[in-house]
């Protein structure tokens, strides 16, 4: 239609000059569709679009080089939907981006090696940010090539498990701008490495060194640097008391301490680590030891500190108090799954630390109405609440939440006892975003009517298994909340094609899951495929009622669908083969559909050029050619195989709520 | 070079008159030619090694296979008599004939015409003794499968008449070896020595065998070799070895005032002389007093009581003793008592390494790299140990045996970077997760590579073509490493035979021309199977 009104006109937009058209693209610059509409609008916008973006993500390695012709201005290339980039690709990326090319992502991609990074490298004199993570087979010779990029200050290495100090060795002596490094899951690099990189970079910000079979040999280097902001030790069982003692110094300028996963250090070395860190904000202790009051104490002399997180640890009460007594307010803390965190200490610790921002209490299963209580009296400005399992907690405490923390943007109360009347008090919360009530059984179309009524912001939705809602509740939600990306309205055999067809005005809507609903047919995927043009996530397992005339639309108009769950749904081969014509499709799941046959699942596997993923039942691998899995897999897509059994029933009455046992929502 | 060829002709000379004798000739070889002691590696035991120092031990307290005995004497006339308990001042010259032999030592011209005389009349000696082995080679054939027994009490008899010609070889061998070995210590190279010396042997070994096999023959021959005598051999060795340990530099911390200690100071030949210890009775040359006091024993009963057998050092150290500090006697050294920083050295064995290590040609190159050079035949075999396991390499070209020292030198240095081998950059289509193993086989690889790197001499990038060519794993061991077994044709043995440490095989290395080196040091080590063999023929 634009197409038509520019060709008839005599073109109006000649008038705009290219700053103008440069400055409206500046605008508009992080809204992918907006800016596809614009460069449609006429030829000179399409030429001023081209020559404005900066950052490409490629949807299939074949389109790289057509679309690096097309933008020469690309200086980000993010290649993480191409599964499959060799060397020539890699050299021919460089070319066409003429060195200009600051930031590449190969976080995905595979089959290239040493040498279309050293062609990269080469040619790109000014990268800035590689990130190679995930290329569990890259070894030494690759990092080395990269060690050429001089200018390099961000580098990802994550899970390249056949690095070893030797590569790292050569990054450390060739990148020495480098400000922000990830070693995680690197397992063959050790202290002598990452010991190097600290001596020789001197500008790094960023250090993760999670999972490396590190021990405190290295920190002493890495302490020295002057401006090292972020340091993550995650998963380091070399670390420990004795070690850490021999340090002499902590870093000044460290901001963000992680040390969750390390069995071995307690307050002892904590406090060698953190001794003289006075700028330190943040402080990462998940599922380590048992937190003591000697913890307490230790955290405590660090006297800048915001934020906590706990996580996984056994508190004692004492630690807890401990905290409590500190002067200066935590702005974000997290319990969660913290055994021994009591309603007494909860409410001694929420005494002080009355500006806090962010409260994780998930699972913290002895707390009930009283904490809740103390929290929101005393922590008013909190912006985020996770609270889910926390069955003690009474249907009056969720009133509170309500009444005094109306700055909340995010809460969690999945597998509470909240009813309506506490949804009505929450729905004053006009802020939020983020709304989870999963397995909340008590709640009704009336709370979500006072939701959709307050709640106007509201963006992510979860109902998984909160059965008592049906389609008004949902229509009321698609009524009052146009910016909702996220729903999920699994498992309640009360939802009917009519939540689909009101939920399809929710234009943003990005990820849908309605996973169970037998109700659900054809006609409401149909509405939703052709509202909600931004669809990437659909899970439609077990809705029994979708055929084919459901995948039809769907290939036609989500065209953003990148995640697909059909397992069984009623579709046959017709069905997968519309839906495979769709570009971007990466992810597939598709286990029991009773009417596919091995040729359509060919078919369509071969018909689906981006896909990345796909979990299959395991009776198909037989059937197909051997050859078909090796092709696709040489196209860069990974087989899942599943040998699970048919079930027919939707909610099995075995799966009770209440009972001990609290299955997060999906 | 003509020097040594001039040497070669002697040696030649010498050879033909010792042609019948050719096995002891080797033994006579080893001691003659030692030029240092011998310090590490006794932990290294090899069969042979055992054979030859229980001989020792055993002579005249038992009897033996006159073969053997045949050899103890060469062994004998070759060494350099003196006082044993001098190990630090200049020998108490006690009998003529040791001072003259020590006078013959520092003579350069020797008298070809007095050795010859010597000769011959060695190789009359020599034939007379080999007629006796020959009958009791007969005689051995005939008693062939009867109790031991039996054999030992024919050997009693003709131990008896063996004796007299003995004493005679002795007093003659005594004169005239100091003037041979002065010769051969400078330097010879022995290696081609040895391949003059036993051609003939050489082609009947069919080049390589594992030197055990020639020293297990020998041991079924002589099963009466002393038990007790091997023990204690075997547990000097691992005294010794922990002294050896003690390097020059271990005392840098001390600090003793001046005058606190007594200075001496060794003079250079005394600190190249390959033994300190020397017999009294029959002049033989021992690296070690322990060892010197088992040999001793074979002398008479007087020697075998335990105060004989003691550590001299245990009594004098009930008496209060001044502590004695060396001083190394090159002029301008920082271990020269002159020296304005005078650092005195600890014990002997610290002079030794240091003399040779600082003020001595570093003769002894390794045969791996062909670069690393040394003037301690230890320092040698620690290096060799090593060698070619130094994977960790620097874009310098430096190897490290360390990662660690890799990446000290790294942080240290402007610019460098680790270098990594250019294999790992092939096959990068391989298993994603490659295990243990793998990097084991990568080290094997590294291993071969730098062996195979070794003859050609050349730098990182030569090892990196050679490998570059090697796609498929399996080649791994392909050709190369053949190449590094075959090489200098000894590391298909368990362990070189470096029993007399400075012995003939050093040279060897040392005159690293192909042609000798398999088949003489086979020789070196199957010496006494092989005359064992004749005789049994």
């Amino acid at each position: 239609m634009k197409k038509q009104h520019s060709t008839m006109i005599a073109n109006p937009f000649d008038l705009l000059t290219e700053e103008i058209v440069f400055a409206i693209l500046d605008r508009i610059n992080d809204d992918a569709l907006t800016k596809k509409s614009f460069s449609r609008v006429c030829k000179a916008f399409y030429t001023i679009e081209s020559r404005h973006r900066r950052t490409l993500r490629a949807l299939r390695s074949d389109l790289i080089l057509r679309a690096l012709k097309r933008y020469r201005s690309i200086s980000h290339l993010d290649l993480s939907l191409c599964p499959r980039v060799d060397d020539a690709t890699l050299t021919q990326v460089a070319f066409a981006t003429a060195g200009r090319l600051r930031s590449i992502d190969l976080s995905r991609s595979r089959v290239f090696t040493h040498l279309g990074l050293a062609s990269l490298v080469g040619t790109c004199a000014g990268l800035v940010e590689i990130d190679l993570s995930n290329r569990t087979e890259l070894g030494d010779s690759a990092v080395k090539a990269i060690a050429e990029a001089k200018n390099l200050e961000r580098l990802w290495l994550a899970r390249c498990k056949m690095v070893t100090d030797m590569g790292i060795g050569c990054v450390a002596v060739g990148c020495r701008k480098l400000r922000l490094v990830c070693l995680k899951w690197c397992l063959r690099v050790s202290d002598l490495g990452v010991g190097l990189i600290a001596m020789k970079c001197k500008e790094i910000r960023s250090l993760d060194l999670s999972y490396l079979p590190i021990t405190e040999k290295c920190l002493s280097p890495i302490m020295q640097l002057e401006h090292l902001e972020d340091l993550v030790l995650e998963g380091c069982p070399g670390m420990d008391d004795d070690g850490l003692a021999t340090l002499k110094h902590s870093c000044k300028s460290l901001k963000s301490l992680n040390m969750s996963n390390c069995p071995n250090v307690s307050h002892v070395g904590l406090s060698s680590l953190t001794n003289g860190a006075d700028g330190l904000q943040q402080l990462i202790l998940t599922y380590g030891p048992a937190v003591t009051n000697d913890l307490a104490q230790c955290m405590h002399s660090i006297s800048g500190l915001q934020s906590i997180k706990l996580d996984g640890c056994s508190v004692t009460t004492s630690a807890i108090k401990g905290i409590g007594n500190w002067l200066a307010s935590l702005k974000e803390l997290s319990l969660s799954k913290c055994s021994g965190v009591t309603d007494e200490c909860l409410s001694f610790l929420l005494q002080t630390h009355k500006e806090l921002r962010k409260l994780d209490i998930t699972c913290c299963r002895k707390i009930t109405y009283a904490s809740i209580d103390s929290i929101t009296n005393s922590c008013t400005s909190l912006t985020s609440l996770r609270m889910e399992s926390c069955s003690l907690v009474s249907k009056d405490a969720f009133k509170l939440i309500g009444q005094r923390c109306r700055l909340l943007e995010e809460l969690d109360v999945t597998d509470n006892d909240i009813d309506n009347e506490g949804l009505k008090s929450i729905s004053r919360c006009s802020k939020l975003l983020t709304l989870k009530l999963a397995i909340c059984l008590n709640l009704t179309d009336d709370g979500l009517t006072h939701v959709a009524n307050g709640c106007s912001m509201l963006k992510e939705l979860d109902l998984y298994r909160s059965s008592g809602i049906t389609d008004a509740g949902i229509a009321a939600i698609a009524h009052g909340c146009p910016a909702l990306e996220m729903i999920n309205i699994a498992y309640n055999d009360k939802i009917t094609d009519n939540s689909l067809t009101s939920l399809s005005t929710c234009l943003m809507l990005k990820a849908l899951e309605i996973r169970g609903c037998p109700s659900v047919s054809s006609m409401g995927l149909s509405a939703i495929a052709m509202g909600c043009r931004q669809l990437m996530v659909l899970d439609i397992k077990k809705c029994v009622n979708i055929n084919d005339n459901g995948m039809i639309p769907l290939a036609q108009f989500s065209q953003n669908l990148k995640q697909i769950n059909l397992s069984y749904c009623a579709i046959t081969d017709a069905g997968l083969l519309a839906l495979a014509s769709t570009n971007r499709l990466q992810n597939m799941t598709i286990l029991h559909l009773a009417g596919l046959t091995p040729n359509g699942l060919a078919a369509a596997l071969l018909s689906c050029q981006g896909l990345t993923k796909v979990k299959l039942h395991k009776s198909f691998k037989p059937l197909l050619h051997q050859s078909i899995f090796e092709f696709m897999e040489a196209r860069g897509c990974i087989f899942h195989w599943r040998d699970k059994a048919f079930r027919v029933e939707i909610d099995p009455k075995g799966w009770e709520l209440h009972n001990g046992r609290s299955p997060e929502a999906p | 070079m003509e020097l040594r060829l001039n040497m070669d002709r002697k040696e030649r000379l010498s050879a033909n008159t010792w042609k019948n004798s050719s096995s002891s000739g080797n033994e006579l070889l080893k001691n003659i030619s030692s030029g240092q002691p011998s310090f590490t590696n006794f932990n290294s035991q090899q069969p042979q090694q055992k054979w030859e120092d229980s001989s020792v031990v055993d002579y005249s307290t038992r009897i033996e296979p006159p073969f053997q005995e045949f050899k103890q004497h060469s062994e004998t006339q070759s060494s350099r008599p003196g006082n044993p308990n001098n190990q630090i001042r200049l020998p108490d010259r006690e009998d003529s004939h040791m001072s003259e032999s020590l006078q013959n030592d520092k003579i350069q011209d020797w008298d070809p015409k007095a050795m010859l005389s010597n000769l011959s009349f060695l190789e009359e000696k020599i034939h007379q003794l080999q007629d006796l082995v020959h009958l009791v080679v007969g005689r051995r054939g005939q008693v062939l499968g009867r109790p031991d027994e039996l054999v030992a009490q024919q050997q009693q008899l003709i131990t008896a008449d063996l004796t007299s010609i003995i004493v005679q070889l002795i007093s003659t061998a005594g004169s005239l070896l100091p003037s041979v070995k002065h010769t051969l210590s400078s330097t010879t190279p022995i290696g081609q020595l040895g391949g003059v010396f036993l051609p003939s042997m050489l082609g009947l070994n069919g080049g390589v065998q594992a030197q055990n096999d020639g020293g297990s023959k020998v041991s079924d021959q002589s099963n009466q070799i002393d038990i007790t005598g091997n023990c204690v051999n075997e547990q000097n060795y691992n005294i010794e070895e922990h002294e050896s340990k003690d390097d020059e530099d271990a005392d840098e911390g001390e600090n003793l005032p001046p005058g606190s200690y007594e200075i001496l100071q060794l003079e250079k030949e005394e600190i190249l002389a390959p033994h300190t210890h020397f017999c009294t009775i029959c002049g033989k040359g021992f690296k070690r007093d322990a060892n010197l006091r088992m040999h001793m024993r074979g002398h008479g009963d007087e020697y075998k009581t335990p105060a004989a057998l003691a550590k001299p050092n245990k009594e004098s150290s009930s008496e209060p003793m001044l502590i004695k500090r060396y001083s190394c006697p090159y002029a301008g050294c920082k271990r020269n008592k002159d020296h304005k920083k005078f650092q005195p050295l600890k014990t002997i064995l610290c002079v030794k390494n240091h003399y040779k290590r600082t003020h001595c040609d570093k003769s002894f190159i390794c045969s791996r790299c062909n670069t690393k050079k040394f003037s301690v035949i230890a320092d040698l075999k620690t290096h060799e140990k090593h060698c070619g396991k130094d994977k960790w390499l620097c874009s310098c070209g430096t190897t490290f045996s360390r990662k660690d020292k890799l990446f000290g030198h790294i942080a240290l240095f402007q610019g460098h970077t680790p270098a990594i081998p250019l294999d790992e950059t092939k096959a990068p289509s391989g298993p994603p997760d490659r295990g243990e193993g793998n990097e084991a086989i990568s080290k094997v690889r590294s291993i071969i590579n730098f062996g195979s790197n070794a003859p050609s001499g050349s730098g990182v990038q030569n090892t990196a073509d050679v490998k570059g060519s090697m796609e498929d794993p399996t080649s791994y061991f392909s050709p190369l490493s053949f190449d590094t077994c075959n090489f200098g044709g000894f590391h298909e043995f368990p362990r070189p035979p470096f029993e007399d440490s400075e012995s003939s095989f050093s040279f060897l290395i040392q005159g690293s021309s192909n042609y000798t080196l398999p088949g003489s040091c086979n020789y070196t080590q199957k010496s006494g199977a092989e005359s064992s063999s004749n005789n049994l023929e």
